[in-house]
Formats: C-alpha cells, structure tokens, sequence
C-alpha cells in the first residue's frame, strides 16, 4: 500500500500502557461497548450560502435560517430525507390507559395541525406563546408509533414483524429503562433551539390528555450556518455519516421507505433511536493513529486509512509492510460495512451533552437516530458485527433503544396515521 | 400572525362538518332562518377562521376563532348553539370592580360588512355552558351561529387542551343563571 498514509508504528503509547496492536487484537475476539454505525451525514442544506469571508467574524451578517421552511404535506413524514438541522429533541411518550383507537385519533388531529402550523411559521391553535411560532427555522415534526400504540388501538394485527417482534438483544446493551422504547416518539428538530423548545410546549400540551413523558433525549449538531456541506463528526472527533445515501435518489427510497406489508405503513419507515454513551475522557488519551485505526478513516479528513478523500473507496484487502491489514479487523468501518446489498441505513444522529460532572467528565454521546424499511434485514445484521468486534466498543456504550413505525405522510385533510386508525 | 386562515387538517374537517350540518339543518327545518325569509333558508355570512373549543371536563367552556362578516352590510350574531352545550351565549370581558368579569354583550356580537371579531380567551368569546357532557381534547364541535337577519352560520372547532381563559363568569342578566349547583357558590345574580 504505497498510496497509504504512514503510519508511524509504534510511536504513539495505546492507553493505560497496553500496545494498540495488542487492544486491537484482543477485542477482536469479543466485543465489550457499544457500536455506532458510523453516524450520520449533514447532506448539504439548501438555504445556507457557502463560507463567505464578507459574512464572517462579529460583523457580519448570519444567514437567515429563521424563516426558511420545509414543507409538511408529501408521500413521507418530513425530517427523514431533510437535511438534518442543528437541534433535534426525541420524546417518547407512553400512552395512558384509557387511551383507545378514537382517542389516540383524536391526539393525532391535534399533533397533525400543531405540526402543520408551527412548521409553515404560523402559531398553533390556542398557542401559549404565538410569538415564539415566527420563526419555523427549518421545523420538522416526526411521528412514530411504538408496538404500544397499535395494542392501545387494538391494531396489533396491523404491526409490520419487526415492530411486533422487537430488536433482538445485543451483546454489548447495558440498556436502561429511562432512555428505552415508548408509545410514540416525536422528533422535533429545527436550526434555532427556541423554535424547538416552543414547538415541544405546544405539542406536549395536547398530548398530555393523552399520554405522559416516558423519555426526552436533546441533540445538536453543527448549524447550517457554520458548516455549510460536508458530513457531520460527533463528539469523537469522527466524520461520520459518509456512506449514507443521498436524498432524492432511489437508492435513498429503497433504503429508507417500506414498500410493502400492512398498507398503512407503505411509505413510512421504521426508526431506531438509540443511546450511546461515549467515554470521551479514554478516547481522548488516545493517540491519533489508534483513534484512527479504531475507526478505519483519517481524523483530519474521514478518507479511508487505505487512502484517497472522504469517498473513496476504502481497499480492506490492503496490508501494511508488515502485514497487518491496513483497516484492522476490528475496524468500526469495516464492521459496519454492508455484506449484503439490503444492509444499509440512513443515520440521522444528534450529538448529545447532557452536563458535566465534578471532575469535568460529560455526560456525552450520541442520539443515534436511524431510518430504514427493514431493521431485522438492514440493521440488525450490522448491529451484531459491530457487537461481536468493533474496537470503538471500548469507547461506547449503548444505554438506550428504541423502535417505531413512522406512518407515511399525509396530504390536505389528513391526520397522520390515518391509513391506521382511520 | 393574527391567526391567518390556515389550511389544514381541522379546516378541512370543519369544512366537511359544515356542509353536513348545514344540510342537517335544512332538513331539521327548525331554523328561524327558514320563517324569516319566508321559506328560503338564508345563510348568515359569517365565516370563521382558526376555530377552537376549550377541551373540559367542567360544565362550560369556551369556544374561538376570528369572525369574519363576508357580507356587505353590518351583521349582528345575536345567539348560538351547539348539540354539545345545553346553552350558548355570546359572552365580553369586562373589567367590573377590579375583576375582570363575562357576561353576555347587550344585544349580540356586532361585525361591519367585511370586519372580522376575533374571538379569544379572555376577550370577546361565545359561551357554552350546561355541557351534557365533558368535550374532550381532539373532539370535532359544531356550533350554529344565528344572525339578527335569522340566518344561520353553522361551523365546527376542534377542543384543545387549554390552561388560560379561567376568568370568572357573572351571568348578570335576569334568568340567565346556570342550573346546577356548583354554579350557586359564584354567580352572583344582579336581581
């Protein structure tokens, strides 16, 4: 591999004085964390301008994010195939008992007009604070069911397999009840934290006839306005988000949107929320060439360790001069890269920081939200290499999981979820 | 944003309830708008844009929207009803003493030709009171408004969970008083 950066072996120390080579190789045999699919891609956002040197520093003008938005009517539920923004909050919510089929249709016919006002700018009806509803700010609103709404409907008949039957359990899980599943989730995301906040003030008031909070989990992400393009990296440091597939293309639509099963659903897709909880403080004692072999990309860049930009093709039969593959086995790139053709998903993490201890350790990590038409075909394949022997497993820690089936979406007049529950 | 039209959903919902209920009535042939124009139903113009009701629990809430008076002369809505209230009125805030107190607008809500009327929590609102039962969150109400003309304007709002609006109510007119006994305690009837 001439083509290949050098790595200076053996000049970096692993952490707490064991060689790289040998932590690679140990973990090899058994995973111990958790695995992020690599994360996400920021597909470029439309409305933000290139860096421009005139709009930079103190002086210049920000971009106006605020009054840009992103339509709510279409085939699919918005904030799937959009352009990821720059705060995303996950609740999941539990139904109560009383709730029935027609109750949970009527908590729909509200949810479906507060997201279709507050999306489009426009206060909600009897909005607490109508002021805050100027600034859509890229809005998105996604619903989804959990298995528990479907019981509650007494439409259990009509959950695709995956959702009736559940993620099988992973190895490396150390799930906790408080991050995990849930009746519903909505994903609410916007470029301006206060739109968000607003829209969640407004949604959760008319839920709470009907459901209570089960879970809430808030992420950011580098704003439109000061990344424009590129992939995103998480708190790791990683670009992450390569190997999604791009929107607007049918390989986006054979990835994300079921077409076929029980017909409310075609359209829709299933997605997976799940906690990972990073152990910044030993990853960040690393060096950078284990950080990197752990990985399989370059830090500086995302390209392959075998060489090129971002997106080339990494070369995993490559070996160094002294014969180690130059992607380790343990690679989380080569783990997670697909073996068969259905084994892709489209990652839409979220960063999360959610407060600082005494010792100045974060509580730290990533949303990782995913979307795909099959997660017992295109997921869980993935998930199992990754549990088994990726290396980043050390650093991550799965605390949290949940699934969903998002109804596709709706047209003038329509409730979301009305192919269900109608 | 004063509460523009918005299409969506509950309008489209509203809409469809209106046209049923309009024909509901018509059959029904027990509007005063039929005497009035002599045998032809006349319809009241007044539309309504962003309706709501107050989901409760309690025996009356409120009901919302903006008003607008498509017609080309002054309309006056001068009553309201509702198969979900036992009784409507068209109710003002006013300050009486300090508190900020409803009652009933002497004569009816006033709309010149092309105006609207914003009907709000703690402003100018219609009344539904002696529920049969409670309005639950997410419901569909529809509520017939009468014109001083006798004709009607039948629409529908959709009950949203809402903390505010809890100003205390004063009937203030002779025989206007709710029947039942939690409301003993608070109305303080002028006569």
């Amino acid at each position: 591999m001439s083509s290949t950066p050098t790595r200076p072996e053996g000049a970096h120390a692993a952490p707490r004085g064991v060689s790289r080579r040998a932590l690679l190789g140990r973990l090899a045999l058994g995973g111990v964390g958790a695995a992020l699919a690599s994360t996400a891609a920021v597909p470029a956002v439309a409305v933000a301008p290139a860096a421009d040197p005139a709009l930079s520093g103190s002086e210049g003008q920000v971009p106006a994010l605020g009054d840009a938005v992103e339509p709510f009517r279409g085939p699919h539920q918005a904030g799937i195939a959009t352009p990821m923004q720059a705060t995303a909050t996950f609740v999941a919510l539990d139904l109560r008992d009383d709730v029935d089929r027609d109750a949970l249709i009527r908590m729909m016919v509200l949810l479906t007009d507060d997201i279709d006002r507050l999306s489009q700018g426009t206060a909600a009806l009897a909005d607490p604070q109508p002021e805050l509803a100027t600034v859509p700010a890229r809005l998105t609103v996604t619903v989804g069911y959990g298995r528990g709404a479907l019981v509650a409907a007494g439409l259990e008949d009509q959950a695709p397999a995956w959702l009736a039957a559940g993620l099988p359990e992973f190895s490396i899980d150390k799930l906790q009840k408080r991050w995990s599943d849930g009746d519903l989730i909505l994903q609410v995301a916007a470029e301006d934290p206060v739109t968000v906040s607003h829209a969640l003030r407004v949604l959760l008031t008319d839920a709470a006839p009907f459901a209570t909070v089960r879970w809430v989990q808030s992420g950011f992400h580098r704003p439109a306005n000061t990344t424009p393009g590129g992939t995103g990296r998480n708190l790791m440091g990683q670009v992450d988000g390569t190997v999604n597939p791009t929107s607007g293309t049918e390989d986006f639509d054979d990835v994300v949107w079921v077409p076929d099963g029980p017909s409310w659903l075609v359209g829709g897709t299933a997605m997976l929320v799940r906690r990972i909880a990073m152990d910044l403080k030993t990853w960040g004692a690393m060096d950078v060439a284990g950080k990197e072999e752990s990985i399989g990309r370059r830090l500086s860049d995302g390209a392959p360790l075998t060489g090129g930009d971002e997106f080339t093709a990494p070369d995993y039969e490559a070996v160094d001069e002294n014969g180690f593959l130059v992607i380790p086995p343990t690679a989380h790139m080569r783990r997670a890269h697909a073996l068969a053709p259905a084994e892709r998903i489209l990652r839409r993490p979220y960063n999360y920081d959610d407060g600082i201890a005494k010792d100045g350790s974060a509580d730290a990590g990533l949303i990782f939200a995913a979307y795909m038409a099959d997660p017992m075909a295109q997921y869980v394949p993935i998930q199992k290499r990754l549990a088994a022997a990726d290396v980043l497993n050390v650093w991550t820690t799965p605390i949290g999981s949940a699934l969903f089936a998002v109804p596709r979406g709706v047209q003038e007049g329509e409730y979301i979820g009305q192919a269900l529950l109608g | 944003m004063s509460a523009p039209r918005h299409r969506s959903a509950i309008a489209a919902a509203v809409l469809m309830v209106g046209m049923l209920s309009a024909c509901a009535s018509d059959s029904d042939g027990a509007d005063a708008a039929t005497e009035a124009a002599g045998g032809q139903a006349v319809a009241c113009p007044i539309t309504v844009a962003d309706p709501w009701v107050k989901a409760t629990d309690t025996e009356m809430t409120g009901a919302f929207g903006v008003l607008t008076n498509n017609g080309d002369s002054e309309m006056t809505i001068v009553s309201a009803t509702s198969p979900s209230a036992g009784k409507m009125e068209i109710h003002e805030v006013v300050d009486k003493d300090g508190e900020m107190v409803m009652q009933q607008i002497d004569g009816g809500l006033v709309i010149a030709a092309g105006g609207t009327a914003e009907l709000a929590p703690g402003q100018n609102h219609m009344m539904l009171m002696m529920l049969p039962a409670p309005i639950e969150a997410g419901e569909t109400v529809e509520i017939t408004m009468t014109c001083a003309d006798g004709g009607t304007a039948p629409y529908s709002g959709v009950a949203k969970p809402f903390d505010g609006g809890e100003e205390s109510y004063e009937p203030g007119m002779e025989g206007e008083g709710m029947e039942g006994e939690d409301m003993d305690a608070s109305a303080s009837p002028e006569s």
